[in-house]
């Protein structure tokens, strides 16, 4: 059919205009739209969480201080630290991808993966000293404070949900780095096509951000509480 | 027609139906038109499972003390409304006319992501693959609004696997809104301003909007039902320190706007029948415009007229029910103002026509119950009777259905080159209507003298009226028969259409050719005038 050929020529030959758009400009104004509209709809789907969570906090603020104190807050910010770091290295990514630097677009990019990668482990660690301490929900749950025993359980369910989610997220958002990455290796980007870079660019902060807001809310914020 | 033309190798203009005849251009298209068809295809096969669920309730209902076991009786509502409401009434308008005529309105060439308007398609099928397997393997009890903890904890059916389908098909929707938003933003031809765009685009963003914040919120309340049911943590179990009220919270969240993705569309497809059919342009057009975006907005601040009798605080209540009765008023805005495009326009009641003015009075009586129902003192009286289930099915069923086969009707000849025959048109039209009213007025009455919904058996004084509505139902299902048959009669024998068969305005009719081509125009379109110009008139500091 005319119209695949095209899309795969679209693909050859990056630059190439796709047949339904008039100019690049309308092209790349239409992705970058998409992708906020996308995010706008992760931010939703987020959303829906932090109001769960909004709502058994209100409902238990004691429980919460308790839970808190079983949450890893060194690697909890040494994760912050991490993904603070790799949302530097993703935007030098897009820079380079700008100025049609191939070489430091793929070790930019590179950086950026290990860093996800990071994160990913020490989220194993964490989960894995969560599935010791019998802080899973579920048949399996043990609590040192029996009075606590149902509502630390929501909250770890919660603890569970949100950060499971947010890995979900990263591990797709690897998934996509190394796509990229693949695609720089065989100069599919240069200065004037260089969209998918940009717009996983974006993904990533988005779910750095989302991070940013999950830290404080599940390790920090019960803390002071006593 | 064609015979006259001086075409000597060919009887048909290449079309985006003749380019390519093989499977593979069907199943990799790119083609909004094909995916629109693709789509079409699919939902009329759901709307049929549907339709036999509500058939075998409607059979149950014939008789007090029921004709299944209970256990099955709640099977059948529950898929009747999961399927009718995700499978059905989400994608109906939105995903074939608008996926079909929406590019073309705007003067575009396809969608703005033609490869993810396919995969909304296969994500589509894929949800409904595990709604189908949830009912060859015995079906959920549920109901359609899957409440906690009953769904979470008590219920031995498939849960789970209707919860995947509804999680799953909800991504298609939410890419059909993505599409459609950069769409209308960026794909506008030349001379296509924001108060240029046809009250069907405008009618479509809406929807996208609510599509596009809404789905997520249902998608995620989801996950949660899902792993809850799995690791029974307690989120929304009373007896475990969660609330089950918070779950009604976040189903409605999305669930209310969700009625707006399934009467925007419906509403955009009547403002276009009303003004070509009444030869005029629409009445007011700024304020039927405004309007969808309007009832898009309020609808997210409305959801908690669900929860009037669930232990929501009395002071949300109130602010729920004075929010619920402003939604009304853009939706009357509209009613008013095709009434306003109808006075002293010369009308004719084809069939397109015909189902625009049921669509306006059935929806009118629908939109007014719904306000009996966001009252909060007599909602304590009504709360799930049948005069819910009898408001809904008016603007549904009586709305979004009757609008899905007007615009079905109005669109049939762009879509397929062939016109259909008019008298049977009319006769299933008149057939539908009066089916209709049969059906679901008696539950209004049953709904008020106490008759609780989701009830396999109920006492003998109700059997008069539930027979009436059985009859009805009846009736119902031959008119839906009847289109099915003859729209499929047409597409290989009717007449061949010209270009405008209803001498309407828009670019779809005017400028784009019968059925379109591939990229939708033979020559690049420029708009020049303000939408529905019927009077021709130039416009104030004309182009
Ligand atoms: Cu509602």
């Amino acid at each position: 059919m005319a119209d695949t050929d095209l899309s795969v020529a679209a693909h050859a030959a990056p630059t190439t205009l796709k047949h339904h758009f008039d100019d690049r400009e309308q092209q790349l104004e239409s992705s970058t739209l998409g992708m906020w509209v996308f995010l706008l709809t992760e931010i939703m789907f987020f959303g829906g969480m932090f109001g769960a969570y909004t709502v058994y906090r209100n409902l238990y603020p004691a429980a919460f201080a308790s839970t808190s104190h079983y949450m890893n807050v060194t690697l909890g910010a040494t994760n912050t630290a991490v993904l603070i770091f790799s949302s530097l290295t993703m935007a030098l990514a897009v820079r380079s991808a700008q100025l049609g630097q191939k070489r430091a677009l793929i070790s930019f990019l590179t950086f950026t993966l290990i860093l996800g990668l990071v994160f990913l482990s020490i989220k194993y660690v964490e989960y894995h000293e969560k599935w010791v301490d019998h802080h899973i929900p579920g048949p399996g749950f043990h609590y040192a404070e029996p009075q606590y025993f149902h509502q630390a359980q929501i909250l770890f369910f919660l603890y569970f949900a949100m950060t499971g989610l947010h890995a979900l997220h990263m591990i797709v958002g690897a998934g996509l780095i190394i796509t990229l990455i693949a695609m720089a290796a065989r100069n599919r980007f240069s200065s004037g096509w260089y969209t998918p870079v940009e717009m996983i660019g974006l993904y990533w902060h988005f779910v750095d951000i989302v991070w940013i807001f999950l830290f404080p809310l599940l390790y920090l914020i019960g803390r002071t509480m006593r | 027609m064609s015979t006259t033309l001086p075409l000597p190798e060919t009887t048909e203009r290449p079309n985006y139906l003749n380019v390519d005849y093989s499977w593979k251009s069907w199943l990799f298209t790119t083609d909004h038109k094909r995916i629109a068809l693709l789509y079409l295809f699919s939902i009329t096969a759901f709307f049929l499972v549907g339709a036999v669920f509500a058939g075998l309730m409607r059979l149950n209902l014939l008789f007090p003390d029921g004709l299944f076991e209970h256990d099955t009786y709640n099977k059948f509502f529950t898929m009747h409304g999961v399927i009718m409401v995700f499978f059905f009434l989400v994608p109906s308008i939105p995903a074939t006319l608008g996926n079909f005529l929406l590019p073309i309105m705007i003067g575009a060439r396809d969608l703005a992501f033609p490869r993810i308007n396919l995969l909304s398609w296969y994500i589509y099928i894929a949800g409904g693959v595990f709604a189908v397997l949830a009912i060859v393997k015995g079906g959920v009890d549920t109901g359609w609004t899957f409440y906690a903890p009953f769904s979470t904890t008590y219920s031995n059916t498939h849960v789970i696997l209707a919860a995947i389908g509804v999680f799953i098909s909800g991504f298609s929707s939410i890419l059909t809104g993505l599409n459609f938003i950069v769409t209308v933003h960026k794909m506008r031809a030349p001379g296509m301003t924001w108060s240029r765009l046809p009250l069907f685009v405008w009618a479509h963003y809406a929807t996208s909007l609510i599509q596009v914040l809404g789905t997520p919120v249902v998608a995620i309340t989801i996950v949660l039902l899902m792993l809850e049911r799995i690791l029974h943590a307690g989120i929304f179990d009373p007896n475990l320190g969660g609330d089950p009220v918070l779950f009604q919270h976040l189903f409605w969240f999305y669930s209310h706007p969700a009625v707006y993705i399934m009467i925007l569309p419906g509403m955009g497809v009547v403002s276009e029948i009303i003004a070509c059919y009444s030869r005029k342009g629409i009445f007011g057009y700024g304020f039927v415009a405004f309007s969808s975006v309007a009832i898009a907005v309020l609808g997210f601040m409305v959801w908690g007229h669900h929860l009037f009798v669930a232990g929501q605080s009395m002071y949300a209540s109130m602010v729920f029910s004075f929010i619920s009765f402003l939604v009304a008023v853009p939706s009357a805005i509209k009613v008013f103002n095709w009434t306003a495009t109808m006075y002293k326009g010369s009308i004719t009641f084809d069939t397109p026509m015909l189902y625009a003015l049921g669509f306006i009075g059935l929806f009118t009586i629908g939109g007014l119950t719904g306000l009996f129902l966001a009252t909060m003192a007599i909602d304590v009286h009504l709360t799930d009777t049948y005069f819910v289930i009898a408001h809904f099915h008016y603007v549904m069923v009586g709305g979004m259905v009757l609008a899905f086969l007007g615009g079905i009707h109005f669109w049939f000849p762009k879509m397929t080159g062939r016109l259909y025959p008019e008298m049977w048109a009319r006769l299933a039209a008149a057939i539908i209507f009066v089916g209709f009213n049969l059906t679901f007025f008696p539950q209004f009455i049953l709904g008020y003298l106490g008759m609780p919904r989701r009830y396999a058996t109920y006492a003998q004084e109700f059997q008069v009226l539930h027979v009436l509505s059985t009859a009805g139902a009846s009736i119902l299902g031959v008119g839906y028969l009847l289109p099915l048959i003859y729209l499929t009669w047409a597409w290989r024998k009717g007449e061949r259409s010209p270009q405008n068969p209803w001498q309407a305005k828009g670019l779809e009719w005017e400028q784009s050719p019968t059925p379109p081509p591939t990229f939708n125009f033979d020559v690049p379109p420029v708009v020049t005038e303000r939408p529905y110009n019927y009077s021709e008139e130039v416009e104030v500091g004309g182009y």
